[in-house]
């Protein structure tokens, strides 16, 4: 009975499908090109994604906190060039790089939350306004110059690999999964955000500080885009004014993907490693099997429609068999 | 009724004194005095809109009055904010619950208390425990790792007055505790209560129900137009005396007696069926009538109502429209056949909110106010929204202001009169007087025997057992899915019919 019971709970999570989503999508591709399988092609892979990676857990705290953040490109591509510019003009090392970076994210971040909080804006305004005011602003002053040479630093990162083979930045994006983890599941800052996105009146009423928590989620993902934005730089040796900005959405759409309520209060890590991992198996499986790359953005739109059909199905399952539940009720 | 002096404000645990509150221009408490002793069951009752909510709100601390002090054991803090007012132990149930449905039953129980300590680890373990614990002082069990949007209405109410208690808590205030639970359920949280009030906890009662107040509340604070109209003990006061408190007139319930049933069949339903909805429905509705359809939240009759309005398709069975089948697979179709169907919730699935009262009253017939070019020909429009708002009462000084800025009686009149516009042979009306006050409850009833008067079939959908009775012939019981029976309202009480809704459960 119990047994029977979680399974039900472990059928009833997105995270399930989309599980299955990657096997049957993984095998495919193995079975079209041996080459899918082997463990450097992965490893590649989740190297190429850790950019990307980080941004998607910055954005699903946002989302859980019933919000919703569109300028995370802006703030990274900002982070990104001015941290190279400074440390090319002034020197320094990566944990200078790291600290501008992740203080310009903060601060930008905290922009956001302050004007969300006591403007009343609709997050998805607000941000789309700050998007186009950061990103403006940075290509006023850069003039639109693109930085070809980037400190050394920045390539031994990108070199760099722990014991086992495992990529350094891959090992930074686990590291920022880890702690955000703990702290959503153990900290009670961690707990209000999942009040927050639950019952933003209630969460006033209980006695959360709301202002605290909000303003924690915008810099936090401001922070993850700050830090996010050394991998990016790392990876692409370069500081482009216009690399970044263009790909909030495909960043929401792996957090959606993976199973977060796009209205706040559920989501999980796991669903959105599992988003963005989905999403990096498509580009790349597709390209080894040898399909030109004007069509993945075709297949990834039927998958995000796919996926998202899903867990929409689900939600209505559960909300008629919870109309239904008095119905066959016995008893309280 | 006397002003407790310096001295014995100590009995008090909590005292009111002077409370003006303004919204705007609108007074919403006006000087009102009051206080609740300590272990007291108190009941606060007043019409909607008499300033009830406002002034729970002013004792959690959630606003802040304009003059006047809150006095907690004699003790007025300065500035009374809803931690504050948490930490001198006020615990408020809210009508919504206000619960975290994405959260565990632990979690919902527990975060209060933890917020409270101000610690920031979160321990599984701790929250788990606590919440046993407070679970198990008032003895109930529920899965306390299951997620609260899964529970049912009853089992999340329970959860809320778990949450409650499990702080120090020495004064609850419930607004409207009991509107969703069945009779058995109601008697458990009473056993509750009861059980706080023998720890020292004073109980403060926001109810309509009442019948369900003179059951606990020991003493009745009556609002009306945010004034405070006086302080009573139970024995000072029975129902009619205190509707004519709150209402400031006299309500003499009227039974309905009804008129001779028109032989002529308008809607007959045979064995309509569907899976996990309803079961073997089958009855018929006469020319004129006013049929009764009750049942506890839950028994599918409102997922009944909507398959006759086209909205949930019936796996099976027939329905006979004035003796021919029919067919009702659109609300197109159901309008067409000259069906209406007022929902249950009229601010969500009624109103276009933010439109005009106007636009809101013409919205299903506005096709008929078109003119050749196909656009709304406005002196008509004018002259029929006028007529409406004169045949049923709207009381409205412009019919272009937002809908919203009606009161919940004539915002429902909207609704109706919308309906009555298609000029439709039956009427389903849906918990049509749930949240409006006893005046406008009573009008809204006068409509409806009009109506039917004229010969609209009328199925009207209920909660209150009363309400049934009093306007119905015939009402049909409706008990999980299936109807359990059709009782003639001239030979039953509202406790039998009760009693039958609520077997089983």
């Amino acid at each position: 009975m119990k047994h029977a019971r979680e399974m039900k709970s472990l059928a009833s999570k997105s995270e399930f499908y989309l599980f299955f989503l990657i096997l049957i999508l993984g095998a495919t591709f193995t079975f079209a090109n041996p080459k899918f399988l082997a463990l450097q092609n992965i490893l590649d892979l989740l190297k190429s994604y850790s950019f990307f990676g980080i941004l998607s857990v910055g954005e699903l705290v946002v989302l859980l906190s019933g919000g919703i953040d569109i300028s995370f490109t802006a703030i990274a591509q900002v982070a990104e060039y001015v941290t190279v510019a400074v440390i090319l003009q002034y020197g320094g090392n990566l944990i200078a790089a790291i600290l501008i970076s992740c203080a310009i994210g903060i601060i930008l971040g905290l922009a956001n939350g302050l004007l969300i909080h006591f403007l009343r804006i609709p997050p998805i305004i607000t941000t789309i306004a700050t998007l186009n005011l950061y990103f403006g602003a940075l290509y006023v002053i850069s003039t639109g110059n693109i930085i070809y040479r980037v400190p050394q630093f920045y390539q031994d990162l990108s070199n760099a690999t722990l014991p086992g083979g495992v990529p350094m930045v891959v090992g930074l994006w686990t590291g920022v999964v880890i702690v955000t983890g703990l702290i959503l599941r153990y900290t009670l800052l961690g707990r209000s955000i999942y009040a927050l996105g639950g019952n933003p009146a209630a969460a006033e009423r209980v006695g959360f500080k709301v202002l605290h928590t909000r303003l924690f989620v915008y810099s936090f993902i401001g922070l993850s885009s700050g830090f996010g934005s050394i991998v990016h730089t790392a990876l692409v040796q370069s500081a482009i004014p216009n690399s970044i900005v263009g790909h909030e959405l495909d960043v929401l759409a792996a957090v959606v993907l993976g199973g977060a309520n796009i209205f706040g209060g559920s989501g999980s890590l796991i669903g959105t490693f599992m988003g963005v991992g989905l999403l990096a198996m498509l580009g790349n499986g597709l390209t080894l099997m040898g399909i030109s790359s004007y069509w993945n953005d075709v297949v990834v739109g039927c998958v995000l429609l796919v996926g998202v059909t899903f867990s929409s199905l689900q939600r209505m399952l559960l909300a008629s068999r919870r109309a239904n539940v008095l119905v066959e009720q016995e008893g309280l | 009724m006397t002003e407790p002096s310096a001295t014995n404000a100590q009995d008090f645990f909590l005292h009111l004194e002077r409370i003006s509150k303004k919204y705007g221009g609108v007074t919403a408490l006006d000087e009102v005095t009051c206080s609740i002793r300590r272990g007291e069951i108190h009941c606060l009752v007043g019409e909607n809109g008499s300033g009830k909510s406002t002034l729970i709100k002013i004792i959690s601390g959630i606003e802040h009055p304009d003059s006047g002090h809150v006095y907690f054991e004699g003790e007025s803090p300065r500035h009374l904010t809803s931690t504050e007012s948490i930490k001198r132990g006020v615990q408020v149930i809210y009508q919504d619950l206000s619960l975290f449905s994405n959260l565990t039953v632990a979690e919902n129980i527990a975060l209060p208390a933890v917020l409270a300590r101000k610690v920031m680890a979160f321990r599984w373990s701790e929250i788990a425990a606590h919440a046993a614990e407070t679970l198990r002082r008032i003895r109930l069990s529920i899965d306390l790792n299951e997620i609260v949007g899964n529970l049912s209405l009853a089992q999340q109410q329970l959860v809320a007055i778990c949450r409650a208690l499990s702080g120090n808590v020495r004064l609850l205030i419930m607004d409207e505790p009991t509107t969703a639970l069945t009779r058995k359920e109601v008697d458990i949280l009473f056993s509750v209560v009861l059980d706080l009030q023998a720890k020292g906890i004073s109980v403060l009662f926001v109810s309509h129900k009442l019948n369900e107040a003179f059951e606990v509340a020991e003493r009745f604070t009556i609002l009306r137009d945010g004034k405070c109209v006086g302080e009573f003990d139970r024995s000072e006061l029975d129902t009619r005396k205190l509707v004519r408190l709150m209402t400031g007139q006299e309500v003499a319930t009227d039974p309905f007696r009804p008129g001779a049933r028109q032989p002529e069949v308008l809607l007959e339903v045979r064995n309509l069926s569907k899976r996990k909805n309803f079961k073997a429905i089958t009855f018929q509705l006469h020319r004129g009538e006013l049929l009764g359809l009750t049942g506890l939240l839950g028994s599918g009759r409102t997922e009944l109502a909507l398959a006759l309005f086209g909205m949930n398709r019936p796996d099976s069975g027939e329905i006979y429209f004035e003796g021919k089948a029919a067919r009702i697979d659109s609300v197109q179709d159901a309008i067409r056949l000259g069906i209406g169907y007022v929902p249950e919730n009229r601010i969500r699935q009624g109103l276009v909110i933010g439109q005009s009262i106007g636009s809101n009253l013409i919205l299903v017939t506005i096709g008929r106010l078109l003119n050749r070019m196909g656009l709304v020909n406005a002196a008509k429009r004018s002259e029929v929204i006028q007529s409406w708002i004169g045949k049923l009462g709207i009381k409205v000084s412009d019919a272009e202001l937002p809908v919203e800025t009606l009161s919940g009686g004539n915002q429902q009149k909207v609704v109706i009169a919308r309906w009555l516009a298609t000029r439709p042979k039956v009427l389903i009306l849906d918990s049509p007087t749930v949240g409006i006050d006893v005046a406008a409850k009573r009008s809204v009833h006068q409509l409806i025997r009009e109506l039917s008067a004229a010969g609209v079939g009328i199925i009207l959908i209920t909660d209150e057992t009363g309400e049934a009775l009093n306007n119905c012939e015939r009402v049909l019981l409706m008990r999980g899915g299936r109807f359990i029976g059709c009782i003639n309202s001239a030979e039953e009480t509202e406790a039998s019919i009760q009693e039958r809704l609520e077997a089983g459960t």
